[in-house]
């Protein structure tokens, strides 16, 4: 995502990126984020929290004036549980060998669409104008 | 009770790679910063496009599918909430299919230019999936076609959701 945000801001265009994956956007430096300690799959808040991911969003949006130096990542101030031991589980090696280990979320690589609901399929426009495939 | 610090997700994968036996995953490191474009309206009068890539697109759409997907959708952010949809290979897709705002804050940021704290959400989010293997693609085919819309679309600022 930073990579596209680069893009979007070398054009001229002010660019905030969200994120829950710190390391990551440390390295792609995009030119303004901001951060939230949430599991991934959150990076705008917790579901059916619609005040909090209000209030959340004003203060990520925030960071378009408030950051000034280009990399910078502001870090909100947001707790997914007071125990942090959530992260212990999340995309460990011996989790992949449990078999119900619930850490490795990541489904079979297919190349063909896969819809939420198979009656999705069934009205999907395959001529899709707002659907844009690039090679 | 602990506190801990962030989730480095660069090394968890890497020990992921190594653990079911595939070559290492090479990383992108910037060491350049690109320099910040001004903005040129406070937030309270901005216009602001949104761009996910958590799977979403819409009943009526083609799905993503989950082998290197390049392509992206378009999405109208005052279509029907319930017409929304996410898929995606890497992340938990529970709570997105729950509520679509913990990916694609559409309804929060209704919420603020309601409120007067943003100018306006532009009608068109721009979403892809992601997990895109090859960074080199994300950089040269994706990246330059979204920019490209952004700058037809003309908004004031971009909002980027990761999942």
């Amino acid at each position: 995502m930073g990579l596209i945000a680069r893009e979007i801001e070398a054009l001229g265009i002010p660019t905030l990126c969200l994120s829950s994956a710190y390391s990551i956007t440390r390295a792609v430096r995009p030119p303004r984020a901001s951060f939230v300690d949430f599991p991934l799959g959150h990076t705008s808040g917790r579901p059916h929290a619609l005040e909090e991911q209000v209030a959340m969003m004003a203060e990520a949006l925030d960071g378009f004036a408030g950051i000034t130096q280009s990399g910078e990542i502001k870090i909100l101030p947001y707790e997914w549980l007071p125990d942090h031991s959530w992260k212990d589980a999340v995309m460990q090696p011996a989790a992949l060998d449990a078999a119900e280990g619930d850490s490795d979320f990541r489904l079979p690589r297919f190349d063909t669409p896969q819809y939420q609901y198979e009656a999705d399929a069934e009205v999907a426009d395959a001529s899709c104008p707002t659907c844009v495939f690039l090679a | 009770m602990s506190e801990q610090p962030p989730i480095d997700y660069i090394e968890r994968t890497q020990k992921q790679y190594e653990a079911l036996g595939y070559p290492s995953y090479q990383w992108v490191y910037n060491d350049t910063a690109i320099a910040l474009a001004p903005l040129k309206k406070p937030i309270s009068e901005a216009k602001l496009s949104l761009i996910a890539s958590g799977g979403l697109y819409t009943r009526g759409q083609v799905a993503f599918h989950y082998k290197d997907d390049l392509s992206y959708r378009e999405i109208n952010v005052f279509g029907p909430a319930a017409d929304l949809r996410a898929s995606h290979f890497a992340y938990d897709l529970a709570p997105v299919r729950k509520d679509p705002n913990v990916v694609f804050p559409v309804e929060p940021l209704k919420q603020l230019v309601a409120s007067g704290f943003l100018g306006a959400l532009a009608e068109r989010a721009y979403t892809f999936m992601g997990g895109i293997y090859s960074a080199r693609k994300v950089k040269d085919v994706l990246a330059p076609a979204l920019a490209a819309r952004l700058l037809a679309d003309q908004p004031d600022v971009v909002l980027l959701v990761p999942a």
